[in-house]
């Protein structure tokens, strides 16, 4: 996936993993399902509304707490494309590159995005442009070790790799 | 460049690498690898797609059905038999099954699974706990435990740090729960993120080992990737007692660079809660009395956890219970987090001080920490928790309130049935 593009649901700071997908709902495994039941403690119209290639932008510390990897797999599941925040905590950070939800953390963007805008995001280059309001930011692109394990398509793949 | 105690660690774990400077790449060597009945499950179908034919040393994995246990459910139920079918298909040395099983981040150290020198990585955010002992631990989700079950290693970015010069000493009813309650109060959840917090000074030494495993399991509450103690002679007393694994103390260079240094002296230090919906809104029980002169009234009581479950806890909340009853309509759950602290407990009239009060006493899970089970609140519900977050939804309706506090806290709240300091009773 070299870019993503889509409108933005946009949320606050610190969103935690128990309100991207809680805890009762952990004895569940198959991505589909979890998908079905992403961030319904903060936002339950989420899911009705979400669209394949939709984006989520939000502020600081998006992912805090839990390490499941549950979070990350449910909004990919979801069809979400890409998150954008000003910071991400650091398990969430390793699972979404670990099982491939494409994560970018950009200040500039996360502040200068609003709900429903529709935004085009660029892997390669890391720019994020807001198409609605025709602006543009500069977001971090991952480091070389990181983009590895990304174009192997995952952590398991790059064991594999590894390995052989 | 000198290098903090974390650093140390991790630069003696990469091969071909005496030094590793914050922000480095490394691949680092594991001593053990942890997971659970809710994350050990995904990643046990995650390293099933990798090429290996099992795991790269099953004496350095352990395996805890400690969540969703005894089995809450039949989906649970599936999830504890697909951990459980692996550990014996790849004859895991450290499965624990219930009867012997406890809360993973307390029957680890107990075990002498963790020690001081040791990188391990769980898939559970918790797993930093064992920094109390002088280890580097930290939590990773499960594709990454897929990983290094397969291949014993897993990637770092080597942290930063904070340093933490603790001096002084506690005084009565104020624990381990309360300084990193303050410290996540003045930090913030995101203060210490992807970075290390590195706790020093004199006032270590007046710290039990329960206390310093408390102050580490919350590290990750402000974002940090561990947190970790200096190897005193009481956290090695604590290893000698309980491992026979070698161990090796690692020291932070005299000329380490920290970020930032905080100085908290203990002494000065007050019960503290943490009110809803992030760990960061502390406030000291003085605070509380001023903003809320007819109290905060509550319906239950949580005591246990990887954070407040251990045999000090236990014993804090009994002083407090002895002779005395819960209020009339107040739930309150005991739940001692291994079944050694439950032996203690009973041996030492324990127990028997909890149900005399009217609380109930479980058998160790972390059921309703997370809202699985064991205590799960009602819309409007307010519970005080020795637990670890207070996320919304975190135990329950989203419309619940959970408020962090020590064991003597909830203690003393159990009985008053409104947030109480144990020094009003």
């Amino acid at each position: 996936m070299k870019t993503a593009k889509g409108n933005v649901f946009k949320y606050g700071a610190n969103v935690d993993t128990d309100v991207i997908i809680p805890a009762r709902l952990l004895n569940i495994t198959d991505p589909a399902e979890l998908g079905s039941h992403c961030m319904e403690d903060i936002d339950p119209d989420f899911v009705n509304k979400v669209q394949s290639g939709d984006i989520i932008v939000a502020t600081k510390n998006f992912g805090c707490g839990s390490s499941r990897e549950h979070a990350p797999i449910a909004i990919k599941a979801a069809g979400v494309s890409v998150v954008i925040a000003e910071t991400f905590a650091r398990i969430f950070y390793r699972n979404a590159i670990n099982i491939g939800l494409p994560i970018i953390e950009c200040p500039d963007a996360a502040n200068g995005i609003e709900a429903g805008d529709l935004v085009e995001v660029d892997f390669n280059t890391g720019i994020i442009k807001n198409l609605t309001k025709g602006l543009s930011f500069q977001g971090q692109a991952f480091p070389p070790f990181m983009q590895r394990i990304i174009n192997a398509g995952g952590l398991v793949n790059y064991v594999n790799e590894s390995i052989i | 460049m000198g290098m903090t105690m974390t650093q140390k660690i991790l630069a003696a774990h990469v091969d071909g690498v005496s030094e590793v400077k914050a922000g480095q790449l490394i691949e680092a060597r594991l001593d053990l690898v942890l997971g659970n009945d809710i994350t050990a499950p995904v990643a046990i179908k995650e390293m099933e797609k990798m090429n290996v034919t099992g795991v790269f040393d099953k004496d350095k994995i352990a395996l805890v059905p400690d969540h969703f246990t005894p089995n809450k459910d039949i989906k649970s139920a599936e999830n504890c038999k697909i951990m459980r079918d692996f550990a014996h298909r790849n004859e895991i040395t450290n499965y624990f099954e219930i009867g012997e099983m406890g809360i993973e981040h307390a029957l680890l150290p107990e075990r002498g699974l963790t020690v001081a020198g040791d990188v391990i990585i769980g898939a559970d955010s918790h797993t930093c706990t064992y920094g109390a002992l002088g280890a580097f631990s930290t939590g990773v989700g499960s594709t990454d435990m897929a990983a290094g079950m397969a291949i014993g290693k897993a990637w770092f970015k080597v942290p930063a740090a904070l340093r933490f010069n603790l001096t002084g000493q506690l005084n009565k009813w104020v624990s381990g729960k309360d300084v990193i309650l303050h410290i996540i109060g003045m930090i913030g959840v995101d203060g210490a993120l992807y970075k290390s917090m590195e706790f020093v000074g004199d006032g270590i030494a007046n710290l039990t080992m329960d206390d310093r495993f408390t102050i580490a399991n919350m590290a990750i509450e402000a974002g940090a990737k561990n947190g970790i103690f200096p190897v005193d002679e009481l956290a090695l007393s604590y290893i000698k007692a309980h491992s026979d694994k070698p161990y090796t103390i690692y020291e932070a260079d005299a000329d380490a660079i920290y970020d930032e240094e905080y100085i908290i002296d203990l002494g000065t230090i007050r019960p503290t809660v943490s009110f809803p919906h992030l760990p960061e809104n502390a406030k000291t029980i003085d605070e509380i009395i001023n903003e809320f002169p007819d109290g905060v009234k509550i319906d239950q009581v949580v005591i246990g956890s990887c954070t407040n479950g251990r045999i000090d806890d236990m014993r804090a909340a009994a002083e407090i219970m002895k002779g005395r009853k819960v209020a009339k309509g107040m739930r309150c759950i005991v739940i001692p987090a291994t079944q050694k602290i439950y032996l203690e407990a009973i041996e030492e009239g324990l127990l028997k001080i909890f149900v005399e009060a009217g609380a109930v006493v479980s058998t160790p899970t972390c059921g309703p920490c997370l809202g699985g089970f064991m205590g799960v609140l009602a819309a409007g519900e307010r519970c005080v928790s020795t637990t670890n977050r207070n996320f919304i939804g975190r135990m329950g309706h989203v419309d619940s309130e959970i408020y962090l506090a020590s064991p003597a806290v909830a203690a003393a709240s159990s009985i008053t049935g409104v947030i109480s300091s144990p020094e009003e009773l």
